[in-house]
């Protein structure tokens, strides 16, 4: 009998995923909100300032965004894990990381996406230039695949834990480190006229490394929490 | 320590503290982990002789 | 080589070597702190800008390179650990981490105390301190998430994969941090590094830095044969160790 082709695997699992998602939509907003409300709140608290708000428009906008992608990270392999499919997954024939990059594809899709259409207005409600938009797009649609690989590990390293909430956000904010100081300093370059060619190519870079040593690394710690 | 002398010795103090610390604390569950061990070992003794 | 490193998988091996290496290693430790400290704090002469403050780079420096050197073993031991799933690679790393931790703590504590008569704060966002700041939650993390898992072999694999993940983001992060602290640097320069250290002052250093790697290993050694011990339990030798 002939195994179907990954790239089949791969299209499979991640249609069903967002099928899966699309029922689910509300559980799916709830990171949004948290985004938008955040974004929301620190004017509340910093107040109008229109000079100090663009000035930490970039940074607050990617800090929420960080926030809002670990909120919505728990999510990723928890129904698979409660009903048995993510051992089922582990014993196919497929190779594992493909089937993780499939749930983390959609993953992405259906959390780290959405995010970059609710940036604009938030980028307008935090004063920042208007000529700084396209690249804060650029890096969040460089940088949020990012946090989704990444947290990928961390999720799959705190499978079955309780409250492993606390420990996923202990574990992978650190690892955000770099994806938060290039997008950052990106975004403040093309808000000041600077180039920002530098800045995208390392998180292009990163980008990259992200999508082929993660999706090993999550495989490797599914298997370890899984037996 | 011309007028640093708090910083200077406050870091040696931490310096001190610290590493005394771990010290102590890997002695001391040695201790803990034989004292443990013999316990069973003297409960092992009695049981074997019973039976 | 490889027959002596065969051998070392033997518990029992291992327990007896160490235990025999332990006293001189601690006296090695002890001698090298003295003489060290003394040559440090009374011996060498002050800095002609930074006066008797620049002391605490016998305890700051040596400190913040063990924080380093001792992820490095401990990634190390968690891939042995991970790859031959050799027993004593993840007592080792197991021990690695809390040691790690506390030189992390220092280089950070050491240096906010050094920063503070230089630059009138006790916290700067320079690039070293940051790195160790980072670092420090990067050791959390792995002490974290072993003592959350409940079996011992699954905690030290995952803990295993998180510190090789982490082993390749270090520089990474430095990287990125560096750079970051270059776009907003301010006017002063990091003093952390003095361009070339005079010899009288360079000696000391070197010495406290043997020293804490000695004391390192004294420590890990002490901790390492707790654990392994206590795995053998019911094992003769142990046993017959337990009854003496």
């Amino acid at each position: 009998m002939n195994q179907p082709a990954i790239s089949v695997a791969y299209m499979t699992l991640l249609r069903r995923d967002i099928i899966l998602a699309y029922r689910n939509r509300a559980e799916f907003a709830n990171p949004l909100l948290f985004f938008a409300l955040v974004a929301t709140l620190l004017p509340l608290g910093i107040g109008p300032d229109t000079e100090l708000l663009s000035r930490i428009a970039p940074g607050v906008v990617w800090v929420v965004a960080l926030l809002a992608t670990l909120l919505a990270l728990e999510g990723m392999f928890r129904a698979d894990f409660e009903d048995g499919a993510l051992e089922l997954m582990l014993i196919s024939p497929q190779p594992v990381a493909a089937l993780v990059l499939a749930k983390v594809t959609a993953h992405w899709l259906v959390a780290g996406l959405p995010l970059l259409i609710i940036a604009p207005p938030l980028a307008m409600m935090l004063y920042l230039p208007v000529g700084a938009l396209p690249v804060l797009l650029a890096t969040l649609a460089l940088g949020t695949p990012v946090l989704s690989l990444v947290g990928s590990i961390g999720v799959a390293l705190t499978i079955g834990l309780r409250r492993g909430g606390m420990l996923l956000a202990l574990l992978v904010l650190p690892l955000y480190v770099p994806v938060l100081i290039f997008a950052t300093s990106a975004v403040d370059a093309a808000a000041a006229g600077l180039p920002v060619s530098g800045q995208l190519a390392i998180m292009g870079a990163i980008f990259i490394m992200s999508v082929i040593l993660a999706p090993l690394a999550t495989a490797a710690g599914l298997r370890i929490a899984l037996n | 320590m011309g007028g640093y002398a708090f910083y200077v010795w406050s870091a040696y103090a931490v310096f001190v503290g610290v590493l005394t610390a771990n010290l102590i604390s890997a002695l001391r569950r040695r201790r803990l982990l034989l004292r443990e061990l013999s316990k069973t070992a003297s409960q092992q003794t009695i049981d074997d002789a019973k039976t | 080589m490889w027959i002596w490193f065969h051998k070392l998988g033997s518990p029992k091996y291992f327990y007896d070597l160490s235990g025999r290496l332990l006293p001189w290693l601690g006296g090695a430790t002890a001698v090298c702190m003295l003489a060290g400290l003394y040559w440090g704090l009374v011996v060498a002469p002050p800095d002609y800008q930074q006066g008797e403050s620049y002391r605490i780079i016998f305890i700051h420096v040596p400190a913040a390179w063990m924080s380093l050197f001792i992820y490095m073993v401990m990634a190390t031991s968690a891939a042995i650990g991970l790859i031959w799933k050799m027993k004593l690679s993840e007592v080792i790393a197991a021990n690695c981490a809390p040691l790690g931790a506390s030189f992390t703590f220092l280089a950070l504590v050491t240096g906010m105390l050094w920063g503070k008569p230089m630059w009138g704060t006790y916290w700067v966002w320079d690039a070293r301190l940051t790195s160790e700041l980072i670092l420090l939650f990067l050791y959390l993390g792995v002490i974290s998430l072993r003592s959350a898992i409940e079996d011992p072999r699954t905690a030290a694999r995952a803990a295993g994969i998180l510190t090789l993940v982490g082993v390749v983001n270090i520089p990474i992060i430095h990287y990125s941090v560096t750079w970051w602290n270059t776009l907003h640097q301010g006017p002063t320069i990091s003093r952390f590094d003095s361009p070339a250290m005079d010899l009288s002052m360079l000696w000391p250093l070197l010495i406290m830095v043997v020293a804490f790697m000695l004391y390192f290993t004294v420590v890990l050694l002490l901790r390492a044969r707790c654990d392994v011990l206590s795995r053998e339990r019911q094992s003769a030798w142990a046993r017959a160790l337990a009854r003496a």
